[in-house]
């Protein structure tokens, strides 16, 4: 987010945003129901990744272009609508890819339009910067947020089922922990993730910075 | 699914399904708002009466959009008819109730981006709920949803008189508390199935 | 709000007009997505409707989709109408009726079980089972796809009607792991007797209503 009176961003910095520092899943935690709905496996988990960063790259690249001709007043319904057509777009082009990840992914792909992080990053990014630095900043965040899914979904396929991307890696003795691919796993996954990521960025600051709470919507 | 009886829809949404803890629909006020019991009670009641309109209106406007082939635009309608029912109730409250309009703040117009509403009516939807079955299952999500709010603020009250470790502060131990939620509302399993 | 200029009154003509060049522009790429990928949708959901269906009737090649209702059957296509049941007829390389395939539907453990069984016209029995959407538990419900023994019980599951045509002559039956004496009976999982009964629930409520129907018309099918 530029806050006024700071230095712009280079591109890469601008990038790397969304990835690190403002990373939507672990620093954010941002658009968290798709984020626990469908990271049982990490094919769903890439699958919805990609997906949430195509709607995010066009409507921000959108919202951006048409970002001096829109009324103040009616911008959050011009974003919401533009944001509603990428996620019918993106809908019928993942049925056309693969039958089998969208109706593993089913109710969650039109979810995405109530993700905070696009609202959020079109209201908060691309109607104040220009078309590139929009897209560069809407890019470092779609892959912040895969990151983020992968990461979840990853650990979940692997101490759930014993596999990853489908292929068993673990031998036949493995009991699977069950859990992990169950409702309660999301949660404790994505909390240990938290976890992780608190520590270290404690150690990074020391002991000085109490650390600062992660605002919670998603 | 015309053979499912409303009541095993409704139990279902508010225990078995829970939107929250089983679904993952509307996390983002869950976690949000749920600091306070005094905030959880209302905001659980608004954003039901918001499920019930939207799932009213959709259920109207699948039935034009089917009717009129226009299946593709089912998505853009229902998202700009949830976002016309939170600004309703959005005026509703700041007129009658002013204090819980602050007390809601940011997460009022929120609500219009609640995956829980939208997930309401896009479920009832896929599901080819009826009439009758459209209205318990948003009636019912609602009341799963205003439970695990209320649950999850009742539990962080008591928190905030524990000491905890700084770096489990926040964010994280909210969602560790969710998942022993959702771990304690899996024993509903099974309620659904009738014999 | 540096980029918005009009901050300070805006006329409600420039909103609509707003308004109504975003809607268009959404409308066309709505529009152009949808006809873009119709074709490629279509195709799709034929071949998993192919997969499955060839998988419950072995041999099978080609299937079509037809529905039934109290008239009697046709070939399924625009609206489906009230109370009519879809079923599926699947035919081998010479033409020739394979089976039939139907979904049924019942609450699990979980959520709803859906499944889509055979039906062998010349066997009058059920010969399949495929399962095409459950949230039950991991390593408990979803043995009711990979369980053997299980599977076995839908070999060759007795699904006649009775004398009158109307109903099954016995109702397709969950019974207790390990009790099973009758061929129209499913022996269940042990440990799984919910999704087991929610599999033959769906299958009873299903055949029921689509056999009698489907029994005196087989000939129609086998035209094709």
């Amino acid at each position: 987010m530029a806050i006024p009176g700071q230095q712009p961003l280079s591109h890469l910095e601008e990038f790397m945003e969304g990835i690190w520092k403002q990373n939507p899943v672990f620093v954010m935690v941002l658009g968290m129901c798709p984020v626990l709905a469908v990271s049982v496996s990490a094919v769903n988990a890439l699958s919805m990744g990609v997906a949430t960063t195509f709607v995010l790259l066009c409507s921000t690249l959108l919202v951006s272009l048409i970002r001096n001709v829109v009324p103040k007043e009616v911008r959050i319904a011009t974003y919401i609508v533009i944001i509603a057509t990428f996620v019918t777009v993106v809908d019928y082009l993942i049925a056309a890819i693969s039958l089998a990840v969208y109706e593993a992914l089913g109710a969650f792909i039109q979810l995405i339009v109530v993700n905070c992080i696009i609202l959020g990053r079109a209201e908060a990014h691309a109607s104040k910067n220009p078309p590139l630095r929009t897209a560069v900043n809407a890019l470092g965040m779609g892959a912040g947020f895969t990151i983020g899914l992968f990461a979840l979904g990853s650990v979940r396929e692997i101490l759930g089922a014993g596999k990853l991307f489908g292929v068993a890696l673990f031998g036949p003795d493995f009991q699977p922990w069950v859990v992990m691919v169950l409702p309660p796993g999301g949660f404790f996954v994505l909390g240990a993730w938290l976890l992780l990521f608190n520590w270290l960025k404690n150690r990074a600051a020391g002991s000085a910075g109490k650390l600062a709470e992660g605002g919670a919507h998603g | 699914m015309a053979d499912i009886s409303a009541g095993q829809i409704f139990l279902s949404a508010v225990l078995a399904n829970n939107f929250v803890l089983a679904m993952f629909l509307g996390l983002c006020p869950f976690l949000g708002v749920s600091n306070r019991l005094a905030t959880a009670a209302p905001m659980g009641a608004a954003t039901t009466f918001v499920m019930l309109v939207a799932s009213l209106c959709a259920y109207g406007l699948n039935w034009l959009v089917v009717h009129f082939e226009l299946e593709f635009l089912r998505l853009i309608s229902y998202i700009v008819v949830i976002a016309s029912a939170v600004q309703l109730v959005e005026m509703v409250t700041k007129k009658y109730s002013p204090a819980l309009f602050r007390a809601l703040g940011i997460y009022l117009p929120l609500i219009t981006t609640n995956c829980a509403v939208l997930g309401v009516a896009l479920f009832q939807t896929a599901r080819e709920y009826s009439f009758v079955q459209s209205l318990a299952f948003a009636i019912g999500a609602g009341a799963g949803f205003s439970l695990a709010l209320i649950l999850m603020a009742g539990l962080r009250e008591r928190l905030n008189l524990a000491r905890v470790p700084d770096v489990v502060q926040g964010t994280a131990l909210a969602l560790m508390l969710a998942g022993l939620l959702s771990l304690a509302f899996m024993g509903f399993a099974g309620l659904g199935a009738g014999e | 709000m540096n980029g918005a200029p009009a901050v300070v009154a805006t006329s409600s003509r420039a909103m609509v007009a707003t308004l109504a060049l975003v809607a268009t522009l959404c409308g066309i790429l709505i529009v152009s997505a949808y006809q873009g990928t119709l074709s490629a949708v279509t195709a799709n959901k034929r071949v998993a409707l192919e997969r499955a269906v060839f998988k419950v009737v072995p041999g099978a090649v080609s299937v079509k989709e037809f529905v039934a209702g109290p008239a009697g059957i046709a070939p399924a296509g625009g609206v489906p109408a009230k109370d009519t049941v879809k079923f599926y007829a699947a035919y081998d390389a010479a033409g020739a009726l394979k089976g039939i395939a139907a979904e049924g539907s019942a609450s699990g453990y979980a959520d709803v079980v859906r499944v889509l069984y055979a039906w062998d016209p010349a066997r009058q029995a059920i010969t399949g089972l495929g399962v095409i959407a459950m949230r039950e538990t991991p390593g408990i419900g979803d043995k009711i796809y990979t369980d053997a023994a299980f599977l076995a019980n839908f070999e060759a599951l007795d699904a006649r009607l009775d004398a009158s045509g109307t109903a099954l002559a016995n109702p397709i039956r969950v019974v207790k792991h390990g009790s099973k004496r009758n061929p129209w009976e499913i022996d269940a999982i042990s440990g799984a007797t919910v999704t087991s009964k929610a599999v033959g629930r769906g299958i009873n409520d299903s055949a029921q209503r689509l056999l009698p129907r489907l029994a005196p018309n087989l000939d129609q099918l086998r035209g094709n």
